[in-house]
C-alpha cells in the first residue's frame, strides 16, 4: 500500500505539472489582448502599452511562465491583472460556495439515486420500476438551467419560501441565509445528477442481478438480501464509483450555469469572467485549484474502490481519474 | 467616445466597457428627469440594496475600474471638484467657487471647507494636484486622459485654493473635471480599497457578489438620507429581476431586459422610470471604405432601414428615434429624425446615382451579445429588398476592439455609444469610423474653443445638422434608461447619466 501510495503521489504531481504546462500555452493561444479589459476605448497606444507593462503581458513568455512557477512553488497564486485583488484568498473565497454546493447535491443525489435505480433494477418488470426508469430519462433530458428557473418560479416568486438567488455578502458569517440560498440551487444540481446516477445505478445492478456468484450464493443457501449485500452491492459499487467520481470533477467547475442561474458567486462563473477578461492569473488560479480537485476526486474513487475490491489492488490505477 | 455599455458580465470586462465622454461645455441642457420625489418619513437607517449588471473590474477609475465602478463609487464614495448632475448640469462640488482668466486659460478654483477623507485626513489643495496629475500619469487609464491633457500647469499657492493652467481654451473643461476624483494623495491600494471624501465609505467589496456602503458620520455636506447601500451584481438579466420581485433589491439602475418589465407595469408594488437615456446604437459605416466612401451609399443604407419598426421590436414601446448622434439631453440636440426618414424608393434611387442600381454586398461586423444579432438580422432583411446583401459576421467584444476599434479593418459594424456630448467625434478624422469632413473638424476645434456655451452650441448644431445629411452613420435610435424601483423607494435617480448612480439622496420608507 505505501508502495502503491507513493506511485499515485508522483503520478498526480507528474500530472499537475503537464497540467499547468497545457494551462499557460493554452490561455496564451486565445486570441486578445489582456490589456483591453484595463483600457478604456479611447485609449492611446501609451495608455494600451502601460497597462501591458502594469500586469507583466509585455514580458517574454518564458520569463512569465517561471514567475507563475515560482509563485506556485511558494503557495501564491498571483494577483489578478483586472481587480489587482490576490487570487488565492478569492478562489478560496468562491469555494466556500462551490463545495458545500457541490457536496450538498452530491450527497443528496446519491442518497436519491442508489435507492431508486436499485429498486429500478430489481422491479423493472413492475410498473413503478418502468415509470422509475422513464422518469430518470427524462431528467436526463431537462436542462438544468431550466430545472433552476422552474424551481425559483415556483419556491422562490409563488411561495416565497426561499430567495430567488445570491449569495449572503457575510458568507457563511450569516449561516442561516448561507443555508437558504444554497436550497434550491443544491436541489437542482441533485435532480439532474440523480437522473444519470440512476441509469448507471440500474444497470450495474442489473449486472450483479444476472451474475453467477449471486445464483451461486443462493444456492448456498444465502437469503437475498444477505446476498445482494455480501456480494451484489460491492460489485455493483465499483462502476458506479467511477462515474460518481467523474460527476462530483465536473460539478465543481460545471455549476457554472446553475451559478448564473441563481447568481451565486461560485468557481465557475469566477472562471466565466477571468476568461472573458483575459485575467490569466486568474483562469490559471482556478484550472490549477480544479485540476488539483480532479486528481484527488480521482485518487479517493481509486481508493475507495481497492477498499472495495481486493482484485484491483494489485494495479497501480482503478477507475476514475 | 463612448462605447458600449456591455451588459453582460463576460463582456463588462472589455475595453467596449469603457465610459468616455467627450465632453465640451460646462453646462448641460438638462431635461426635467431628476429624481424620484420622495413622499412622507423615511427610515433613516434603513439599508438600500441596489440591484446591477454592471460590477466594477477594480475600484480606481485610472485603473480600468470599468463602468460599474463610475455606478457605485462616483458621487457615493469619490466627489469631483465639481459634479454632473442627474438632469446632465455641472454644479459645484468639491470646489467652493471658480474664476477663469480674461484669456480662458487659467483656472482658480477655491476648495470648500472642512472637507475630510475617509481616513481622517482634511482635504488640501495638494490632494487635488495629485489627483489631477494621477489622471494624466503615464499609467492613467482613465478615460478622461486626453480631454484633460491641455493642463499644462497646477499651483497650490494655499492649501485651499489650486490654480490650473492650460495650454488653450477648452470651454469642457469644467464639465471634465467632474469625472475626476478627488484623492488622498496619501491613499494606498487603491485598486482594492478608497479613501474619498463622499457621503459614503466602501464598508466590503465582495468580487463576484456585493459592493456595501456605509454613511460617512464626517461627511461635509449634507448627511445621507440611508445609513447603508448595498449594489448587489447579477450577471443574467432574469436573475436580476427575480432579485426585485422577491425583495431581494429595492431597485434595478438600468433594466436590460424589455420583456420582463411588464410584470412590474402591472404591479403596484414597483414603479417603472422611464428616464433620458444617451446611448445610442449606431450602423457605423466605416467612412474611408468602399462603397461607403460615398455618401449617397450611407444615406441610401439608411433610408432603406425601417428604425422605428426595428426600435418596436427589441425594445416595445420604450426608447426614441433621434435621426442623429444627438440625444436630448445634449445642449446642441435638435430632431433630425426628418433628415433620416424611411423612404425605399428614395434609397433605390441613390444607390442607381451612385452606381449601384443591382446593389452590392457587405459585412457587418456584429458584436455577439443583444441587441446587435437582432438588428443585424432585421438589417439584413431591410436592405435585401433594396438589393444589397448583408453577410453578418458575429465577433466578441474583445475581437471588436482589435478588429475594428484598432485595426480599423471592418466595412460596417455595429455599437452602442454611451456617452452624452460626443459627436465630437466625428471631428476627428482618426476616430475608428473615419469620417473626414475639413469643415467638421473645424466647427468642432472653434466650438471647444468657444468664448461662451452659446457660441458652442451653434456650432455644434451645425456638425449636427452636416453628419447628419452626410449621414456619417446610421443612428438606428436612442436606448430608453429604465429604472425599475419599489414604491417603498423615493429619491434615485433616473437618468443614470453616463452610467452615474448618486445614492445618497435615496429614502426608503420603513
Amino acid at each position: 500500500m505505501g508502495r502503491y501510495l507513493l506511485r499515485r503521489l508522483i503520478f498526480l504531481l507528474v500530472s499537475l505539472a503537464l497540467a499547468s504546462v497545457v494551462l499557460f500555452v493554452l490561455l496564451r493561444l486565445l486570441p486578445g489582448d489582456p490589456a483591453n479589459a484595463l483600457t478604456s476605448v479611447g485609449a492611446s497606444p501609451e495608455q494600451i502599452a502601460a497597462a501591458r507593462r502594469s500586469i507583466g503581458s509585455d514580458r517574454p513568455l518564458p520569463e512569465q511562465f517561471t514567475h507563475w512557477l515560482g509563485q506556485l512553488a511558494s503557495g501564491d497564486l498571483g494577483t489578478s491583472f483586472v481587480s489587482s485583488l490576490p487570487v488565492g484568498p478569492e478562489v478560496s473565497a468562491r469555494l466556500n460556495v462551490t463545495v458545500p454546493l457541490t457536496l450538498a447535491a452530491f450527497v443528496l443525489a446519491v442518497v436519491v439515486a442508489v435507492p431508486v435505480g436499485f429498486v429500478a433494477a430489481y422491479r423493472r418488470r413492475t410498473w413503478y420500476g418502468a415509470l422509475l426508469s422513464g422518469v430518470s430519462q427524462l431528467g436526463i433530458a431537462i436542462p438544468v438551467f431550466w430545472l433552476g428557473m422552474i424551481l425559483i418560479a415556483v419556491f422562490a416568486l409563488n411561495a416565497g419560501w426561499l430567495p430567488s438567488g445570491g449569495f449572503p455578502q457575510d458568507g457563511w458569517a450569516a449561516p442561516a441565509d448561507a443555508v437558504r440560498s444554497l436550497v434550491l440551487p443544491v436541489v437542482t444540481i441533485a435532480l439532474v445528477m440523480a437522473a444519470s446516477l440512476i441509469r448507471y445505478v440500474r444497470s450495474a445492478t442489473l449486472d450483479v442481478l444476472g451474475s453467477d456468484y449471486l445464483r451461486t450464493a443462493r444456492a448456498l443457501g444465502a437469503s437475498f438480501p444477505r446476498a445482494m449485500w455480501r456480494h451484489g452491492l460491492r460489485n455493483a459499487s465499483v462502476p458506479v464509483i467511477s462515474v460518481l467520481g467523474i460527476e462530483l470533477a465536473s460539478t465543481l467547475l460545471g455549476a457554472v450555469v446553475v451559478e448564473s442561474v441563481f447568481a451565486l458567486p461560485g468557481l465557475g462563473s469566477l472562471l466565466a469572467t477571468g476568461i472573458a477578461q483575459h485575467d490569466y492569473p486568474v483562469v490559471q488560479g482556478v484550472l490549477f485549484v480544479s485540476t488539483l480537485a480532479v486528481l484527488l476526486i480521482g485518487f479517493a474513487a481509486d481508493l475507495v474502490q481497492r477498499v472495495i475490491d481486493p482484485r484491483l489492488r494489485g494495479r497501480l490505477s482503478g477507475g476514475a481519474r | 467616445m463612448s462605447i458600449t455599455k456591455a451588459r453582460k458580465a463576460s463582456l463588462r470586462g472589455t475595453a467596449t466597457a469603457a465610459v468616455l465622454a467627450l465632453g465640451l461645455t460646462a453646462c448641460g441642457g438638462g431635461s426635467g428627469g431628476g429624481s424620484a420625489s420622495s413622499g412622507g418619513t423615511w427610515d433613516k437607517n434603513a439599508t438600500v440594496h441596489i440591484g446591477s449588471l454592471y460590477e466594477p473590474q477594480n475600484l480606481d477609475n485610472t485603473a480600468g475600474g470599468g463602468q460599474g465602478v463610475t455606478e457605485a463609487l462616483n458621487g457615493n464614495v469619490y466627489e469631483g471638484l465639481f459634479r454632473l448632475t442627474d438632469d446632465g448640469e455641472v454644479e459645484n462640488l468639491l470646489a467652493r467657487d471658480h474664476e477663469v482668466s480674461e484669456d480662458g486659460l487659467t483656472y482658480t478654483f477655491t476648495l470648500q471647507d472642512g472637507v475630510k477623507f475617509h481616513s481622517g485626513k482634511e482635504l488640501t489643495s495638494a490632494d487635488v494636484k495629485y489627483s489631477l496629475e494621477k489622471v494624466l500619469a503615464d499609467d492613467s487609464q482613465s478615460a478622461r486622459k486626453s480631454n484633460l491633457e491641455v493642463v499644462e500647469d497646477i499651483a497650490t499657492p494655499d492649501a485651499k485654493t489650486v490654480k490650473v493652467t492650460l495650454s488653450k481654451k477648452s470651454i469642457s473643461f469644467v464639465y471634465n473635471l467632474s469625472y475626476v476624483w478627488i484623492i488622498n494623495s496619501d491613499a494606498k491600494d487603491l485598486r482594492t480599497t478608497e479613501d474619498g471624501t463622499g457621503p459614503y465609505t466602501l464598508a466590503k467589496w465582495t468580487r463576484g457578489s456585493a459592493l456595501s456602503l456605509d454613511r460617512f458620520a464626517g461627511y461635509w455636506g449634507d448627511a445621507a438620507a440611508s445609513k447603508k447601500v448595498v449594489y448587489h451584481y447579477y450577471k443574467d438579466a432574469t436573475a436580476l429581476n427575480n432579485a426585485l420581485l422577491t425583495n431581494a433589491v429595492d431597485v434595478v439602475t438600468s433594466e436590460q431586459s424589455p420583456d420582463a418589465l411588464e410584470q412590474f407595469e402591472s404591479n403596484r408594488n414597483y414603479k417603472v422610470n422611464d428616464g433620458d437615456s444617451t446611448t445610442k446604437l449606431l450602423l457605423a459605416f466605416n467612412d474611408r471604405a468602399k462603397p461607403f466612401t460615398d455618401a449617397r451609399v450611407r444615406r441610401a443604407v439608411s433610408a432603406a432601414i425601417d428604425d422605428k419598426k426595428l426600435l418596436e421590436s427589441v425594445w416595445g414601446g420604450h426608447g426614441k428615434l433621434i435621426g442623429s448622434m444627438v440625444p436630448p439631453t445634449d445642449p446642441w440636440y435638435e430632431d433630425l429624425t426628418d433628415v433620416d426618414t424611411h423612404d425605399v424608393a428614395e434609397a433605390k434611387k441613390l444607390l442607381a446615382e451612385a452606381g449601384h442600381a443591382k446593389g452590392f454586398s457587405f459585412t457587418l461586423d456584429t458584436p455577439n451579445y443583444d441587441p446587435h444579432p437582432t438588428a443585424a438580422t432585421f438589417i439584413k432583411s431591410q436592405l435585401a429588398e433594396v438589393g444589397i446583401t448583408v453577410k453578418i459576421n458575429t465577433i466578441t467584444p474583445d475581437e471588436w476592439y482589435t478588429k475594428v476599434y484598432k485595426n480599423r479593418d471592418f466595412t460596417a459594424t455595429l455599437q452602442e455609444h454611451v456617452n452624452d456630448r460626443d459627436l465630437v467625434w466625428y471631428g476627428n478624422p482618426d476616430f475608428y469610423w473615419g469620417y473626414d469632413d475639413k469643415q467638421v473638424t473645424e466647427w468642432v476645434e472653434q466650438a471647444e474653443q468657444a468664448a461662451t456655451t452659446e457660441e458652442q452650441t451653434e456650432l455644434l448644431k451645425k456638425v449636427n445638422r452636416r453628419t447628419a445629411e452626410e449621414a456619417a452613420s446610421d443612428w438606428l435610435y436612442l436606448y430608453p434608461q429604465i429604472v425599475v424601483a419599489s414604491t417603498k423607494l423615493s429619491g434615485y435617480p433616473l437618468n443614470g447619466l453616463n452610467s452615474q448612480f448618486h445614492a445618497y439622496d435615496i429614502k426608503k420608507k420603513g
